[in-house]
């Protein structure tokens, strides 16, 4: 695979966080590591194991494909294989995979001298995928509360859940969430359009600069939030918008039990409408 | 950041805190599985909750037991029209019993003039006979709904003249006239429907009058489907009536992925349809034809003690049943326990006509 001339003296031995030299080399362009190892291990077992869920289903169209958890009387214990336990191993070789991903992200950045704003913002989407399966189901007592993988099957899962609480729209986290999936496309769609536009003047004009693009901003809502800011807006909304989907499903079953729009009972009993 | 800002910061975040803490519930919580693992077919309850709503539920003592007299009640008492099958002791336990769940503070006299039992001169005791014959007729007729544990005075009533949650068509639409009139009924906050902004008034369409429910089309666009996106939002209500009215959630009666599809539906769909229907005859067929009564007595009867609120809602027509005036956020009233295996009497009500229709 191409690598450009200069890509090599970024290719430092060293930082990796767990058994030294051990894997510390590439594969073409892919950096190994001992979590490259792992990611590697887990996907393959993982998909391995939903293959033989769907073996035993006797589907293979990806569609209708299901592995499901236990039934709740299981608990928080093992379930038998056929009976939701593949769900619990795959379930295992998902979050070794995806967190051995980010120790990879970790490792990288550690040899590169940067920060780790990737593994960081990375680990916010497994931390909402760990929410789901793991944290609401200790708290609500059995890992059958967990969502099952397929793509029709997850979707329905996702439509009983909500309806258990009548409406899921008043779920106070949900409002939260929603609202900054629709704020962090908006940010990503102006800063596109914004650099583009800059980079992009009329035929026989030199590209535009930043001030450029700043100028345009202020003149337009009076304030530019800068080359830097608008990358760390986007990570803080994009990250808030994936933290508070975990919030508005583990708030729940564990903190509320009614429906959604009855919590807002605590608005309306506020006693400065009498 | 100033200083007044950062304490004005700090009493919002302080209110924040107090919310946020106050206003949840908190683990652990009870939760049954009603379906196939992974569908999230599952009920929802929070046990506290429960444990501090069950004195809601529960069942009174039964009326002791008496000897039988060997006469009728219709030979021993005058003008018995509905009750004259019964043996006169245990038509006098069953008034005894009458009072303590409907009048117990108003007692016999809400009904009779005390100088004359047999009169039909307080107009509630006419009421009374209606009443009475709406309850065979359920414990009869309903059986799809009430099952064999069947229906008492007392499941509506619970002690009070007027029971406890009825409804009345709104005549007010809470709204200004003109260009932003048309809410229908939209954005009351009525606990009718748990609070939601959902139409506030689901009973008088559904409850009274039989619109269509199903709103979900049986066949694929663009066959079409007459239902509205507004009739979805009525029918939203309803289904949230429902859930507030048997403390239980969507699931309990319908899988999500499809809502109109009885083959994938809980066996508690088909009672709650039955429900419905009965509501509705309920309605029809015993509150409001008596609707006279209450508008000639709109205060209630002579002795009515506390239970001063009017007979009439604010329409002028008179208030009716809901799936919560039995239930009372239990999905099964009383929690399932039968009272009418301790007053076999009312399975023996007369269910002709009336001689006296109004007083």
């Amino acid at each position: 695979m191409a690598m450009l001339s200069f890509e090599k003296k970024y290719r430092v031995r060293g930082g990796t966080l767990v058994g030294g030299d051990l894997f510390d080399f590439w594969v073409g362009p892919f950096y190994v590591g001992f979590f490259g190892v792992t990611t590697v291990f887990f996907t393959v077992l993982g998909t391995l194991l939903i293959l033989y869920g769907a073996a035993l289903q006797g589907t293979f169209n990806v569609w209708t494909i299901n592995i499901a958890p236990p039934d709740l009387k299981y608990g928080l214990a093992f379930a038998p294989i056929k009976e939701g336990g593949l769900w619990q191993l795959i379930t295992i070789c998902a979050i070794g995979a995806f967190v051995s991903w980010a120790l990879r992200q970790a490792e990288i950045s550690r040899k590169l001298g940067m920060g780790y704003h990737i593994p960081v913002a990375y680990g916010v989407a497994v931390f909402a995928y760990i929410t789901l399966v793991v944290i609401r189901p200790l708290l609500l007592g059995a890992w059958g509360h967990g969502f099952p993988y397929g793509i029709f099957s997850h979707l329905d899962w996702v439509s009983n859940v909500g309806y258990q609480y009548l409406h899921f729209h008043y779920n106070p986290a949900h409002m939260i969430a929603v609202s900054f999936f629709f704020a962090t496309t908006l940010a990503l769609s102006l800063h596109g359009a914004l650099v583009l536009s800059a980079l992009n003047p009329p035929k026989g004009e030199p590209v535009k600069t930043p001030e450029h693009e700043n100028t345009f901003f202020r003149d337009l809502i009076g304030y530019s939030i800068g080359t830097l800011g608008i990358h760390r807006l986007g990570l803080f909304l994009a990250l808030s918008a994936g933290f508070w989907s975990a919030v508005c499903i583990v708030i729940s079953g564990p903190f509320w039990t009614r429906g959604w729009p009855e919590w807002w009972g605590w608005w309306l009993n506020l006693p400065i409408w009498s | 950041m100033s200083f007044t800002l950062k304490i004005v910061l700090a009493v919002l975040g302080a209110l924040g805190v107090i919310v946020v803490v106050t206003s949840f519930e908190r683990p652990p919580v009870n939760v049954v599985q009603v379906g196939q693992r992974g569908t999230a077919m599952e009920l929802v309850a929070n046990p506290r909750a429960l444990a501090a709503r069950a004195p809601r539920h529960a069942v009174p003592e039964p009326t002791p037991p008496v000897d039988a007299a060997g006469q009728k009640a219709s030979e021993v008492y005058e003008n018995v029209q509905v009750l004259g099958d019964l043996d006169a002791n245990a038509f006098t336990r069953l008034m005894i019993a009458i009072t303590a769940w409907v009048s117990p503070e108003q007692g016999c006299n809400y009904c009779h003039n005390p100088e004359n039992l047999a009169s039909d001169e307080v107009y509630t005791k006419v009421v009374t006979r209606r009443m009475l014959q709406m309850t065979r007729t359920i414990n009869a007729s309903w059986q799809a709904h009430v099952g064999q544990t069947g229906v008492t005075c007392y499941t509506c009533h619970r002690g009070r003249p007027v029971p406890e949650e009825v409804w009345a068509t709104d005549p007010d639409p809470h709204r200004t006239r003109g260009i932003a009139a048309s809410a229908a009924g939209q954005n009351i906050a009525s606990p009718a429907v748990g609070l939601s902004s959902l139409p506030h008034d689901p009973f008088t369409p559904f409850l009274l009058r039989d619109d269509p429910i199903r709103v979900t089309g049986t066949r694929p666009l663009p066959h079409g489907n007459p239902a509205t996106i507004m009739g979805a939002e009525w029918t939203y209500a309803l289904m949230v009536h429902f859930s507030a009215a048997t403390g239980q959630n969507c699931t309990f009666c319908h899988n999500t992925q499809n809502f109109g599809k009885w083959e994938s539906s809980t066996p508690q769909r088909v009672t709650a349809w039955h429900g419905i229907r009965m509501v509705r005859a309920v309605n029809n067929d015993y509150i409001e034809p008596l609707r006279p009564l209450w508008a000639a007595n709109p205060h209630g009867p002579p002795e009515r003690g506390d239970a001063t609120q009017s007979r009439l809602g604010p329409g002028g027509d008179p208030w009716k049943v809901s799936c919560g005036t039995c239930h009372l956020g239990a999905n099964k009233p009383l929690l399932g326990r039968s009272m009418l295996a301790d007053y076999p009497e009312l399975n023996a009500v007369t269910l002709g006509p009336l001689r006296s229709a109004a007083r």
